[in-house]
């Protein structure tokens, strides 16, 4: 295409007095902006800087959304407390499309270009593992609220942290004993095809036959699918339990087709929450699901027993009753897994504060002070119940809860107890050198 | 579940697949057999139809039939003219370069995604059908709605070969793809019928989606499947040609559901993709294309 208006042919683009004069005065401007401040103390008085690693677009969109209203929460409730050491908090928000490749990207611009102190808040199992690497090779703290098992299964390396979340591992250890007593005892499972549908497809079936259960029939799907029914009839027809996981945007699809296999003649139902996060229980083709049972981290709906602490995180983040977002019933909240970030900033908070952290020089004691951690209380910083924390592991143990889907609700039948969930440390990552 | 009922449950998926899969692709088949550019962006167009859908169903109260059918309506309508201003603003200034403008329409690709991302969220959301009537058979049940998207997309196929074969348009049409200076030394406005057609393309591509989207929610990323499928589809069926892009539409989408049921996805794509590879070294024209003069 000619260039009729000569934009970029730099004889005829002439820089006047005038113009050079703007430029010069914006530039001063900028400069003398908040965020130009020179700190003349900077490691006393600067922000101290999270890199926030989002799912803002790609298939963890919806997620990263929610992942990202309740971490700024808890930065405004963190700041308005006094922030970590006296230090405002300030976070940091890249968006790695939900890829692997990119996600490890973004963890070195963090530690490069960013210089933020410390990387946060990643989901996806894959980003995660895709992203590790890159954390320990800049020595960057990296603090993911992913749900899988691979930080707590010591692959990963001695920078990577999981404070704010069970392990699925642990999660479905904890939950076994419930299903094969109250379900039933022939499991058929359902599971995405990439890491985090690997973690159920390995664990549940040992965690199953401890409590004389089996699994019968294992059906990985692709996490890109698009239509279910054509995997239904590798179910067999001897199945008791149907246990369901799945993630990405089709989760609707998956149940709504699962309804029109079966109908009313269908087996048991039990799906872990990430099969319908972000999606409202309530929609065309749900009803299916009535009387079926969901893990759930944190439960979506208000229930009646709430904790102070619960009703005071649920206010800050903005979810309503049924879950979903003050003033917009449609936009349904990860309820089940974004209160991970909430309480993973606290942790941050809690072992910077207890390192001294000055500046990124400390990294090693913030990866030190955080493995010494031990125990979290049920509180403000706390909302979903108590913890503890295994520093070899990396990985942090809290209570499970099993809803039953009841007149278009989520009602907690069962909550599971941290002992339930503890397992044998496969390895020791303070055995590594910093 | 024995083997019959088995198949015959992978071939009803294969064929609701194939339903929408030939509207798809005879969009983009036109487009490029007319105008030769090679739409990128027609995914999103496919996308653009399903969120549409899901903003004028949910803006109608009453039945879920009323806003489906207002949907079917006016959907691909507001996406016509889209591809409409994008053809006046992006294409006919490339002078319909075909390099131009396949660099074009990835930028559109991303423009229309970013928006969709931007103004609609992240969210996938789903449409009510028009009607749930669940069709009870002896080892499964199906969902009858899926059965009358096959319907409604053998209707608008005949529709669309009416009119390309039986209609006035359609020969002038048919006219611009055979040779393009040679219509206009007839008098025949050449852009108008370009512009024509690529509103005409998206608009297929809306309609498979307004159609699909009551089984699959609308979700901004939902383009691309249909994208590469429709290459696909496309190329094996022959460039241009309206019989080859159904019968490999049909082709494609039984052979995924079936493949897919038996073995697994991952190979039916597999296979979809070595169909290509082998359709390019021996048939480059594609089945039923006819070779470039």
């Amino acid at each position: 295409m000619a260039d009729k208006n000569g934009f970029f042919d730099l004889s005829k683009t002439t820089l006047s007095r005038r113009t050079a004069l703007k430029g010069i005065a914006a530039g001063a401007g900028l400069a003398l902006a908040p965020g130009f401040v020179r700190y003349s103390q900077a490691q006393s008085s600067a922000p101290i800087k999270i890199g926030f690693q989002s799912h803002r677009t790609g298939i963890g969109a919806a997620y990263g959304r929610w992942y990202e209203k309740t971490s700024a929460a808890a930065v405004k409730a963190i700041n308005g407390a006094g922030g970590i050491s006296g230090r405002q908090v300030e976070l940091v928000i890249e968006d790695d499309g939900t890829d692997p490749a990119r996600g490890a990207e973004v963890v070195a611009k963090f530690a490069k270009q960013h210089k933020t102190d410390i990387v946060f808040g990643t989901l996806f199992s894959h980003v995660v593992i895709g992203s590790a690497p890159a954390a320990g090779e800049n020595k960057i703290p990296y603090f993911v609220v992913s749900e899988g098992h691979h930080v707590a299964s010591t692959k990963l390396n001695r920078y990577v942290f999981q404070p704010g979340i069970t392990d699925v591992k642990s999660q479905i250890q904890s939950m076994a004993p419930w299903i094969a007593a109250n379900a039933g005892k022939k499991v058929t499972q359902i599971f995405p095809d990439f890491a985090f549908g690997y973690d159920h497809r390995d664990y549940l079936p040992p965690a199953l036959k401890a409590q004389g259960a089996d699994v019968i029939a294992q059906i990985a799907i692709p996490p890109t699918e698009s239509s279910f029914t054509k995997y239904f009839p590798q179910i067999p027809a001897e199945t008791e339990v149907i246990y369901h996981v799945m993630v990405g945007p089709a989760v609707l699809t998956f149940v709504k087709e699962l309804g029109e296999f079966y109908g009313s003649q269908r087996p048991q139902l039990f799906g872990f929450m990430d099969s319908l996060e972000a999606t409202d229980i309530n929609s065309p083709g749900l009803e299916f699901l009535d009387g079926s049972h969901f893990w759930e981290g944190s439960p979506r709906y208000a229930q009646a027993d709430d904790s102070a602490a619960q009703k005071a995180y649920r206010a800050a983040v903005g979810i309503d009753d049924n879950g979903a977002a003050v003033g917009d019933p449609k936009d349904v909240s990860t309820a089940s897994h974004m209160f991970g970030c909430w309480e993973t900033l606290y942790v941050v908070k809690k072992a910077m504060e207890d390192a001294g952290y000055k500046g990124p020089e400390d990294r090693a004691k913030l990866v030190e002070a955080t493995e010494a951690l031990k125990e979290f209380a049920e509180g403000p910083e706390h909302p979903q119940g108590p913890k503890t924390f295994n520093g070899k592991i990396h990985q942090c143990f809290g209570i499970q809860n099993i809803s039953k889907v009841e007149g278009g609700k989520l009602k907690v039948v069962h909550k599971t107890k941290i002992e339930d969930g503890l397992y044998e440390a496969e390895g020791d990552y303070t055995t590594q050198a910093l | 579940m024995h083997f019959g009922p088995h198949l015959l449950l992978a071939a009803l998926e294969g064929l609701v697949t194939s339903a929408v899969l030939a509207l798809t692709a005879l969009g983009l088949s036109l487009v490029f057999g007319v105008m030769r550019v090679v739409n990128v962006a027609h995914g999103e167009f496919f996308m653009l139809g399903a969120v549409l859908a899901w903003a004028i169903s949910t803006a109608i109260a009453g039945h879920p039939a009323v806003g489906f059918v207002a949907a079917l309506a006016i959907a691909p309508l507001l996406v016509g003219l889209v591809a409409l201003i994008a053809e006046r603003l992006v294409l006919r200034r490339l002078n319909y370069n075909p390099e131009g403008t396949i660099v074009a329409t990835i930028g559109m690709l991303y423009i229309i995604q970013q928006l969709a991302l931007t103004f609609y969220g992240p969210e996938a959301r789903p449409v009510e059908p028009p009607f749930s009537y669940r069709i009870l058979l002896p080892w499964f049940g199906y969902s009858g709605y899926k059965l009358s998207v096959v319907a409604a997309s053998a209707i608008l196929l005949v529709i669309t070969w009416l009119v390309l074969t039986r209609t006035k348009i359609g020969l002038i049409m048919r006219a611009t793809q055979y040779d393009r200076e040679t219509a206009q030394a007839f008098g025949i406005p050449v852009e108008r019928v370009y512009a024509g057609v690529f509103a005409v393309g998206a608009m297929l591509a809306a309609i498979a989606a307004v159609l699909i989207v009551p089984i699959s929610q609308a979700h901004y990323l939902m383009g691309q499947d249909p994208l590469l499928l429709s290459f696909i589809v496309v190329i094996i069926g022959g460039l241009g040609s309206l019989r080859g892009t159904v019968v490999a539409a049909i082709l494609i989408g039984l052979s995924d559901g079936i493949v897919s049921m038996f073995f697994s996805p991952t190979l039916a794509k597999i296979i979809a993709t070595l169909v290509v590879a082998m359709v390019l070294v021996f048939r480059p024209q594609g089945l039923f294309g006819t070779t470039q003069r």
